[in-house]
């Protein structure tokens, strides 16, 4: 076998990274939004909820999480008599976006602080609610200044799915892993890999570069 | 049965107090590696920054091209290529040097760009000033450049020592005996991994809280202005 002869179960292999990819990036934005904005909330309980979350998800390693949720999470659901096991996707999914959400949400809070307090002290005065404030003060000014260490965590998180391959999930490490056995043409397999997975990096940095500049443009507008 | 400590699976607390040993020997191994791993990003990390800072573009052009490769690329994948590939071009190294080695490398990728932030961060009229009294520019760098970027690059620094110590995991699939792993194996015999994979999450937290302290310590006492290199 030859080079060639690798690609097309290695693109299937690619696909699968790039589903994983997309889906624990959009779930962990939301998760970023959430705790993000919990984690300054005026009600003690969120406050607490979501500055736990977040020291939990960024104390501990992606893989004790993945580990956590696909190992340790059924012995509980048999204590508690419900059945807790999840699907490789399902687990890999979860472990991937509350890690990458976790990280995010310290961003949102961050570009959250960023804005001045003159704003906020105008929004008061021209008496906006609190909801209004959120949504169209602060987040508007708040969401350009994320978009940078956004980018970051995309890529961060592409180059996290490659840990799932490790509860048996046929991503594009797995799949390189099963050819590796198979005919131990390890220089070709993992270069081959590794260029891939670059490529996607590369794409996935122009897309947020892109989308960066779709959200940064009322700025240079007005 | 591990490391040569026996569980004992009577009750909850039993299996806690039996397993702590062996999970301590693995978080042993996952600091060894935390500690090698890092030195390494230290020293190649320099090495990288010092090629992209190199006057001529043949030499930092590809050095700032391998810096991206190595950051975007997953550590898994380069464990592997490191683990599988080296013995193939003659040079087999034990499976736990090999994982610092990854470790030390995607790491280097980063700890580069900690250099040259903090060197760059450095005021520009610093470097004229030094000029304009006409110092050496090795002399400039010692005593002028490097001491005002260091308590710069030292907090940065000690993030990244807490992310590497995050990843050592990701040696487990070159049969390292880390923290993670041996978590693992025990569940796998006694099949409770809800304890074990429990103890290795609060121990972790515990280090990165510690780590957090210690590097905000560092932050708020590292004299800001520089500091004296004699």
């Amino acid at each position: 076998m030859d080079w060639q002869d690798y690609l097309a179960p290695l693109s299937q292999g690619a696909w699968v990274t790039i589903e994983l990819t997309v889906y624990s990036t959009l779930l962990g934005a939301l998760l970023s939004f959430v705790f993000g904005i919990g984690r300054d909330a005026h009600t003690r309980l969120l406050r607490w909820l979501s500055i736990g979350y977040i020291e939990i998800f960024r104390g501990t390693s992606l893989l004790v999480q993945l580990f956590w949720l696909y190992f340790a999470l059924p012995v509980i659901g048999q204590a508690i008599g419900v059945n807790l096991q999840l699907a490789p996707v399902t687990a890999g999914v979860l472990a991937l976006s509350l890690n990458i959400g976790a990280y995010g949400a310290e961003v949102v809070r961050g570009a959250l602080k960023s804005v001045p307090r003159s704003q906020h002290e105008a929004a008061v005065a021209l008496n906006f609610t609190p909801r209004q404030r959120l949504w169209r003060i602060d987040l508007p000014q708040a969401i350009p200044e994320m978009m940078p260490p956004f980018g970051n965590l995309a890529v961060q998180n592409l180059k996290d799915t490659a840990l799932v391959s490790l509860i048996s999930l046929g991503d594009l490490a797995f799949r390189a892993e099963q050819i590796r056995n198979f005919t131990q043409d390890s220089t070709t397999i993992y270069t081959m890999v590794l260029l891939m997975y670059f490529g996607m990096a590369l794409v996935l940095t122009a897309l947020m570069k892109l989308l960066e500049h779709r959200v940064g443009r009322w700025r240079t507008e007005n | 049965m591990l490391f040569g400590y026996a569980w004992d699976t009577s009750g909850f607390w039993p299996f806690v107090i039996s397993i702590m040993p062996i999970l301590l020997i693995g978080l042993w191994v996952t600091l060894k590696a935390t500690v090698i791993g890092f030195a390494i990003a230290l020293v190649l990390g320099l090495l990288l920054a010092a090629l992209k800072a190199a006057p001529t573009r043949l030499i930092a052009w590809p050095a700032r091209a391998i810096t991206e490769f190595i950051r975007d690329t997953p550590l898994l994948i380069q464990l592997f290529f490191l683990f599988y590939v080296l013995p193939d071009f003659g040079l087999t190294l034990p499976a736990f040097m090999t994982g610092a080695l990854a470790l030390g490398l995607q790491y280097s990728a980063y700890t580069s760009e900690v250099y040259r932030a903090g060197l760059e961060a450095v005021p520009r009229g610093q470097r004229e000033a030094a000029r304009a009294l006409s110092m050496a520019p090795g002399r400039t760098f010692t005593h002028i450049i490097l001491p005002q970027a260091i308590p710069r690059i030292i907090p940065a620094l000690g993030n990244y020592l807490v992310s590497i110590m995050k990843d050592v995991p990701v040696l487990s699939v070159v049969t390292v005996l880390e923290m993670l792993n041996v978590a693992r194996i025990i569940g796998d015999r006694t099949f409770n991994y809800l304890v074990p994979l429990t103890i290795v999450g609060i121990l972790y937290l515990l280090l990165t809280l510690i780590a957090a302290w210690g590097i905000r310590w560092l932050d708020t006492h590292l004299p800001s202005h520089g500091v004296a290199l004699k």
